[in-house]
C-alpha cells in the first residue's frame, strides 16, 4: 500500500484550479494577441494534461501493483490478471473510463497548443479555453462523483476479476481509440463556438478546422471498427453490428462527423455552407457527450450493462445542457447573420454533398430516435418497448445505401455549375462492365439476390470510377503531395466501396449450423467440411480450457486448417464459462467454429459452426477509410502552412 | 406590436426561428432523458401485479401439437420467463436462469415471444434449457395479454397463479437472491400451510 493513489487523487483536485484558468484568462485577455495572459493558458494546458496524465499513471500502478485497498482496483482487478490486462482494466469499468476521457481531452488540448500555429493567436487560445470549460466538467464529475481512488479499508487480499468478456485484445485498443474520436470532436465543437463568438467563418477557418476534424473522424473509424471486431471474435454471436445503444452511441457521432467532413470541404473551397457546418460541429460533439450520457446512467437497457446511477446520470444530463446548450444558442444568435457567398447551380458537386449531408443527418436522427424511442414511450407513459435489429436495417440500409451511389457520382463533377457532359462519358463507359461484374457476383456466391447486385454494383461503381480519377488526377499532376488531399478522397471511397461489399454478401450469404457430434464424425457447411478429432484439457494463468480440436477439409477432401475452439472457466467466475471461438479466416471468408457444452453421455460434443463470407471487408473498408481520413488529415495541415 | 412583428419579419424571422430549432430539439430530448433518469427501465409496475396470470392456449414449443395452458402452470410458485432468440439480453440472463433451474425448487416456465420454432430450439440447444415447459407465443398474442413491453421479462407466480412480481430487462443476481427468492419462499410456506 503506497499513498501514490492519494497523491493521484490530489493531483486531480489540483488540476480543477489550473483548467480554470486555462478556460477564464484568454476572455480576459479579449482581443490583444500580445498579452501576457495567454502563455499564460497555454501553460495552463500544459499543466493540466501533466497532471492529469500523473493521476492516470497513479491509478495504472495501483492496478499493475494489485493494491486492492483502492475500491475500484479491487473490484476490478486480480492478481492473476495478466498485466496488460491490469493495465487496460484501468478503463475496463465507469470511474477509469471517464479519468481516460479527460486525459484524452488534456492530449486533444496539448495538441492544439503545439501543433496549431497559423491561426490567430487570441482565437487559438480561446478555443483552448472552451476545452478547458469541458474539461471543468468532467474533472468536476471525476473528483465529487467518481472518484477512481477511493479507498477500501480493511483491504481484501485478492480482488474480484475483470469481466472475462472483457479480456481480450479487442478491449485493450477499442476504447482508448474510441475516445480519441469521441473526444477529438470537441476541437471541432471548440472551433465552431469560437468562431460564432468572433463572428468569423471564412475559408480560413474551415481550413483550420479540417484537420482536426478528419484526424478525430479517423480515430473514431477506427474505434467502431475495433469494437465490431471485438464483438465479432469475443462475444461469440458471429455478427459484426448489433444495433445495441452503446454502439448507437457511437454511430450516431460518426455519421454526424462524416456529414461534417464534407459540408467543411465546401465552406473551405467555396465559402458556403458556412452555418450548416458551424451547426455539423456543435452536434457530432454534442452526441458524442449524449453518447457519454447513454452509456452512463442506465437509462436503457444494453447488453453492454455498465453499472447505473441516476445521480451520475442527472450530473451529465446537466453537462450536456449547459455546454450543447449554450452552444445551440449562440448558433440560434448568430446563424442568421451568417452569409454565405458562393453560389451553385442545382447539379453540381454541392448539391451532391448536400445530399450526402441529409441523408448522414437523417440517419444519424433515425437512430437516435430508435434508440431513444423506448425511453419517449416511457416518460409519455406509453409503454416500455424494445426497438431490435430488424427495424434498423429496414430503416437505415435504404438511407445509408444511396450514399455508396452518391460517393461514386459527385468527385466526377464539377464545383458551382456542373453539366451532363462530365458524367456521360463515363456513364457509357464503365455502366456495362459494372453490371455485368455485379451481376456475377451473386452468381459466383451461389444464389441470386437481388439486393446484393444493386449494393454491389454501387461498390463497384463508386470503386472504378475512384481508380480512373486517381490514374487521370496522377497524369495531371506529377508531385503527388499536391493532390494528396483528392486522393484520399479517393481512397477513403474506395474503403466505403470494400466495406459495402463486404456488409452485403456477409449479410446475405452467411450460414451456420450447430450440432452435436461425435469424435470422427463429419459435418458440411456451405462447401466446407468439419471434423471434430477429439477434446484437450488446458490451463492458462487465470482460467481453465477444454478444447476442442477440428480439422477443416474443402470441397475436394483437402486438409485447410487445424482449429482449437475453448470453453474457458475463469477462475474468478467459475460458473460463467466463456466461449473462445477459433477462427479460420482468409480474404474471401471465415470459418468460425465454437464450442458448446459436451453431452451428457460423455462421447458427444456440442459444436457451432459459422461460415461468414467477406467478412473481413468489412473491417477493411473501414481500415482504407481510416487510413484515407489520416492522409487527408495530413495533406489538409501541409495546406494549412503552404 | 405590429411592428415588432414585421421588423422581425423584416429581419428574415424564419432564419431566426430555423436557427432556433435545434436549441428547441435539445430542449425536448433533454426533457425526455430527465424523464428516464428517474426510472428504473428494468423496472416496470405492471397492472397485472395481484391478479391471476391472464389465461393461455398455445402450442408447446417443439411439440406442435401439444398444447399448454396456464392452468398446467399453477400448483407451484415459479418464475415466467417471456424469451425470444432473437434478443440479446435473453443470453445476458440465461446462465442464472441454468443455475437456478438446477438449484431451486421453484421451476421456470417459458414463454417463447414472437420467434420461429427452429431458431428458438437451435437457441436452447445452444445455451441449455432451463425451462419446465414453453409456450410458444409465435403471433405474441400471449405476450400481449400479459402486457409484455420486450423482452427479456420475468414474472413471478404464486401456487395459485397470481402475478406477484415483474422484472423487465435481464435478470440479476441480486434481484434474484435479494427480491425474488424471499418472495417464492414466503409465498411457497404459505401454500403448505394452507
Amino acid at each position: 500500500m503506497t499513498l501514490l493513489p492519494e497523491l493521484g487523487h490530489f493531483a486531480l483536485i489540483m488540476a480543477l484550479p489550473v483548467v480554470v484558468l486555462q478556460a477564464a484568462l484568454p476572455w480576459l485577455a479579449g482581443r490583444n494577441p500580445q498579452s501576457v495572459l495567454l502563455p499564460f493558458a497555454f501553460w495552463a494546458a500544459s499543466a493540466q494534461t501533466f497532471l492529469i496524465l500523473f493521476a492516470y499513471l497513479c491509478l495504472s500502478y495501483a492496478f499493475a501493483s494489485d493494491d486492492f485497498s483502492v475500491r475500484y482496483v479491487a473490484e476490478h482487478s486480480n492478481t492473476r490478471l495478466p498485466l496488460p490486462y491490469k493495465l487496460a482494466a484501468v478503463w475496463g469499468a465507469h470511474e477509469g473510463s471517464l479519468l481516460l476521457w479527460v486525459l484524452v481531452l488534456a492530449f486533444w488540448t496539448q495538441a492544439l497548443v503545439v501543433f496549431s500555429r497559423p491561426y490567430a493567436l487570441a482565437l487559438k487560445a480561446q478555443t483552448v479555453a472552451v476545452l478547458g470549460f469541458i474539461s471543468v466538467g468532467f474533472l468536476l464529475f471525476i473528483v465529487f462523483l467518481s472518484n477512481p481512488f477511493e479507498r477500501l479499508l480493511p483491504s481484501p487480499d485478492e480482488g474480484r476479476d475483470l469481466n472475462p468478456l472483457l479480456q481480450d485484445p479487442g478491449l485493450v485498443m477499442h476504447p482508448p481509440i474510441l475516445y480519441m474520436g469521441y473526444v477529438g470532436l470537441s476541437v471541432a465543437f471548440a472551433l465552431a463556438v469560437v468562431a460564432l463568438i468572433n463572428k468569423r467563418l471564412d475559408p480560413q477557418w474551415a481550413r483550420w478546422l479540417r484537420p482536426w476534424t478528419l484526424s478525430a473522424w479517423s480515430f473514431l473509424t477506427l474505434g467502431i471498427a475495433l469494437g465490431s471486431w471485438w464483438a465479432y471474435h469475443e462475444l461469440g454471436w458471429g455478427g459484426w453490428w448489433f444495433w445495441d445503444p452503446v454502439e448507437n452511441a457511437s454511430f450516431m457521432p460518426w455519421l454526424v462527423a462524416t456529414a461534417l467532413i464534407h459540408s467543411l470541404a465546401v465552406s473551405e473551397r467555396r465559402d458556403t455552407f458556412k452555418s450548416w457546418t458551424v451547426l455539423l460541429a456543435i452536434l457530432a460533439f454534442s452526441l458524442s457527450l449524449l453518447g457519454t450520457f447513454l452509456v452512463r446512467s442506465g437509462v436503457l437497457v444494453s447488453v453492454h450493462a455498465f453499472a447505473s446511477d441516476p445521480e451520475r446520470g442527472l450530473y451529465i444530463l446537466i453537462f450536456l445542457f449547459v455546454v450543447s446548450g449554450g452552444a445551440l444558442v449562440l448558433y440560434a444568435l448568430r446563424a442568421a447573420d451568417i452569409q454565405s457567398k458562393g453560389v451553385f447551380a442545382p447539379f453540381s458537386r454541392e448539391t451532391f454533398l448536400l445530399i450526402n449531408n441529409v441523408l448522414l443527418l437523417v440517419s444519424a436522427a433515425v437512430i437516435l430516435v430508435a434508440t431513444l424511442y423506448p425511453l419517449f414511450m416511457d416518460a409519455l407513459n406509453l409503454g416500455k418497448i424494445s426497438v431490435g435489429p430488424p427495424y434498423f436495417n429496414q430503416v437505415f440500409v435504404p438511407l445509408a445505401l444511396p450514399l455508396v451511389l452518391l460517393a461514386g457520382i459527385g468527385p466526377l463533377l464539377s464545383w458551382r455549375r456542373a453539366d451532363m457532359s462530365q458524367l456521360g462519358p463515363i456513364v457509357t463507359r464503365f455502366i456495362a462492365p459494372v453490371l455485368l461484374l455485379a451481376a456475377l457476383v451473386p452468381f459466383a456466391m451461389g444464389r441470386w439476390s437481388a439486393p446484393v447486385f444493386v449494393a454491389v454494383a454501387m461498390a463497384f461503381w463508386t470503386i472504378l470510377v475512384m481508380l480512373y480519377l486517381f490514374i487521370k488526377e496522377f497524369r495531371k499532376e506529377k508531385k503527388v503531395i499536391v493532390s494528396l488531399g483528392f486522393f484520399s478522397m479517393l481512397i477513403a471511397h474506395i474503403g466505403l466501396g470494400v466495406f459495402a461489399i463486404g456488409a452485403a454478401l456477409t449479410s446475405v450469404y452467411s450460414a451456420e449450423k450447430e450440432l452435436m457430434v461425435r469424435h470422427g464424425e463429419r459435418l458440411s457447411l456451405s462447401g466446407y467440411e468439419f471434423e471434430l478429432l477429439r477434446n484437450e484439457e488446458g490451463v492458462g494463468s487465470n482460467y481453465r480450457a477444454f478444447r476442442g480440436v477440428i480439422r477443416v477439409y474443402d470441397d475436394d477432401g483437402k486438409v485447410l486448417a487445424e482449429l482449437y475452439p475453448e470453453r474457458r472457466t475463469y477462475l474468478a467466475q467459475p460458473d460463467n464459462p466463456m466461449t473462445e471461438a477459433a477462427i479460420d479466416k482468409n480474404v474471401f471468408r471465415d470459418l468460425y467454429v465454437a464450442l458448446g457444452d459436451p453431452h451428457s453421455d460423455g462421447v458427444r460434443q456440442r459444436l457451432r459452426l459459422y461460415y461468414r463470407p467477406f467478412i473481413r471487408w468489412v473491417w477493411a473498408g473501414a481500415l482504407i477509410m481510416t487510413l484515407a481520413g489520416f492522409l487527408a488529415a495530413y495533406a489538409h495541415r501541409k495546406k494549412q502552412h503552404a | 406590436m405590429r411592428t415588432v412583428k414585421s421588423s422581425m419579419l423584416k429581419r428574415g424571422g424564419w432564419r431566426t426561428m430555423l436557427a432556433a430549432l435545434p436549441f428547441l430539439l435539445l430542449g425536448v430530448l433533454l426533457v425526455f432523458l430527465s424523464f428516464g433518469l428517474g426510472r428504473d427501465p428494468t423496472l416496470v409496475p405492471s397492472p397485472l401485479l395481484g391478479k391471476a396470470m391472464p389465461a393461455f392456449e398455445q402450442p408447446q414449443l417443439g411439440q406442435a401439437e401439444q398444447r399448454l395452458s396456464s392452468i398446467d402452470w399453477t400448483g407451484t410458485p415459479a418464475l415466467v420467463n417471456v424469451w425470444a432468440s432473437w434478443c440479446l439480453a435473453c443470453r445476458d440472463e440465461h446462465p442464472l436462469l441454468m443455475s437456478w433451474a438446477k438449484e431451486s425448487l421453484y421451476p421456470i416456465f417459458g414463454i417463447n415471444y414472437k420467434d420461429k420454432t427452429s431458431d428458438a430450439l437451435a437457441w436452447l440447444d445452444r445455451f441449455g434449457n432451463p425451462y419446465r415447459s414453453i409456450a410458444h407465443d409465435e403471433q405474441g398474442r400471449v405476450g400481449l395479454d400479459w402486457g409484455v413491453y420486450g423482452v427479456p421479462e420475468t414474472f413471478v407466480i404464486d401456487a395459485q397463479g397470481l402475478i406477484l412480481y415483474k422484472h423487465v430487462g435481464p435478470l440479476n443476481a441480486q434481484v434474484l437472491e435479494e427480491t425474488i427468492q424471499p418472495m417464492l419462499t414466503a409465498s411457497g410456506i404459505e401454500t403448505e400451510e394452507e
